[in-house]
């Protein structure tokens, strides 16, 4: 579409979290980055970080050589001019807009000042493309989970984003539409060759969608790196739970639940 | 129990009851051709009307930024727009006679300026909007509030611009609670009758909105009264039909999602 894709987003965030401070430092570069943790140990709160959406005490963003925010050099880029696919768990599709409709308002926030019936037609080729031009007409209630997560993507992309944050992309599907959009997911991930961070509290989505994986706890990252490795030393209990790995040495043996928000939309 | 609200029932249903059939068709016609309402309807339509259209006007943007804003003193202010429901319209109409009549604190001013607006058309909206204006800003805060903050946040991650984001997105969802909060403004605008009396006067054809004119009738023919209450009350029953039936096509353009 543009220019040569950007190879590396590099995080360095710190900001008080009610009860903690998050304290995150990441390197993305073309193998997608799990995000995995506890309730509130900050996942998402990354996410917002990396969007602008999140007040910053202290950190560094950039993608490349673009930098979005420095506190020290005081650069803080909006959200609207981040160039970033956000993809929400529910996956924020505007209701009262069909889908063309939906992608066509990500193309009418971009640099070109096409006409709307040229916007529309882009749109419906970016719907093919994704293999959704039999629904372009249909508003999001119409749809299933999986043509919404499709969509989703699909209106993401027209936007020419810079880099992919996936926020618990199979947490609000069923169990067979899971599979779909996970195999959908893992394929389009990998022929868009963005840096892509993906909050999930499902191993499959971090085995299916990720090469490497940051663990947080607390707001901080207790140990980032090929999931293999993660697998093989988890380092927090948390963290063995989620891999069925044994427990890390020293650990809590009574922690409590893994995690309640895995089936929150069940 | 049942017995209690019965009762309760009766009492509120019998005025309407009276007013409708006390003294018959004839004599209402009569009251209708009275020299009042015509004037009085023509005062009554046109600035509530106004009213409406300065309050959606200018209460959408301060709504939007109020239900977005993360300062503070917005809860306050928030707070302080609902004022005017809960404090008798007599207060008010003191209140805007006291800001901006013509010995008032912004009086001296405005006269300077040419401009007097106490005991004219002009305040007769003035003390509309002052009375009417908090039922569409709690509708509009509340609206805007409830909007789906990913919604937002992805809109603005697609590269919209706040007026993007504010006329493409956040208008049309929030737009049915809208139309209900100027329906209810427009409502108290009409009735309007404590602050208009103390601060725009009771002048035939200047300052004598319908419920003025009631008040004006009651001393000449209750009749005359009766026949200009009972338009007030067809407007009220006509609004609340359009609500009703506003609001099931609401809900019907909103079923839930299939998954």
């Amino acid at each position: 579409m543009t220019a040569a894709p950007v190879r590396r987003l590099s995080v360095a965030v710190e900001a008080a979290l009610g009860p903690f401070l998050l304290q995150a430092t990441l390197e993305v570069g073309t193998e997608p980055l799990a995000l995995v943790g506890p309730n509130g140990s900050g996942k998402t709160s990354v996410l917002l970080a990396i969007l602008g959406l999140l007040k910053l005490e202290r950190g560094r963003i950039a993608l490349g050589d673009e930098i979005l925010f420095d506190r020290d050099r005081t650069i803080d880029r909006p959200t609207e001019e981040r160039h970033l696919a956000y993809l929400p768990q529910d996956f924020g599709l505007f209701p009262h807009l069909t889908a063309a409709q939906n992608v066509a308002f990500a193309l009418a926030c971009g640099p070109d000042l096409a006409s709307r019936k040229q916007r529309r037609s882009q749109a419906m080729a970016w719907l093919d493309r994704f293999g959704l031009g039999s629904v372009a007409n249909r508003n999001p209630s119409q749809l299933s989970g999986g043509e919404r997560q499709r969509i989703a993507l699909a209106r993401a992309m027209a936007s020419s984003p810079k880099a992919l944050l996936l926020d618990e992309p199979t947490a609000s599907l069923d169990v067979e539409a899971r599979l779909e959009v996970r195999a959908f997911l893992a394929e389009s991930i990998r022929s868009l060759g963005l840096p892509t961070v993906l909050v999930t509290h499902d191993v499959m989505d971090v085995e299916a969608l990720a090469g490497r994986v940051a663990v947080l706890e607390k707001g901080r990252v207790a140990a980032c790196g090929p999931l293999g490795d993660i697998r093989k030393t988890p380092p927090t209990l948390f963290a063995s739970r989620l891999f069925s790995s044994p427990a890390p040495v020293g650990a809590d043996a009574n922690p409590g639940p893994l995690n309640d928000g895995q089936f929150r939309h069940n | 129990m049942v017995g209690l609200g019965g009762i309760l029932l009766l009492f509120l249903v019998l005025p309407f009851v009276a007013l409708l059939l006390d003294g018959g068709p004839d004599s209402i016609l009569r009251g209708l051709g009275c020299a009042l309402t015509w004037p009085a309807l023509r005062l009554s339509l046109g600035t509530s009307l106004i009213s409406v259209a300065l309050v959606v006007l200018g209460g959408t943007p301060l709504a939007w930024w109020l239900a977005r804003s993360r300062w503070r003193s917005a809860r306050w202010l928030e707070i302080l727009l609902q004022l005017p429901v809960v404090i008798p319209p007599a207060v008010g109409g003191i209140a805007l006679l006291l800001a901006f009549g013509r010995r008032g604190l912004f009086g001296e001013t405005l006269e300077r300026l040419g401009w007097t607006p106490a005991f004219s058309s002009v305040a007769v909206v003035m003390a509309q909007i002052f009375v009417s204006a908090p039922f569409y800003m709690q509708a509009a805060v509340q609206a805007f509030g409830r909007l789906d903050r990913n919604l937002l946040a992805v809109g603005r991650s697609l590269g919209a611009s706040p007026p993007r984001l504010f006329f493409q997105v956040a208008l049309p969802l929030a737009r049915p609670w809208l139309i209900g909060g100027a329906a209810m403004t427009w409502a108290r605008a009409l009735g309007e009758f404590g602050a208009t009396l103390m601060f725009a006067g009771n002048m035939t054809g200047k300052t004598q909105t319908l419920p003025l004119a009631i008040y004006t009738a009651l001393e000449l023919d209750i009749h005359t009264a009766q026949a200009l209450s009972l338009l007030l009350v067809a407007f009220a029953f006509a609004l609340l039909l359009f609500l009703r039936r506003f609001n099931r096509t609401v809900e019907i353009g909103r079923r839930p999602a299939a998954s």
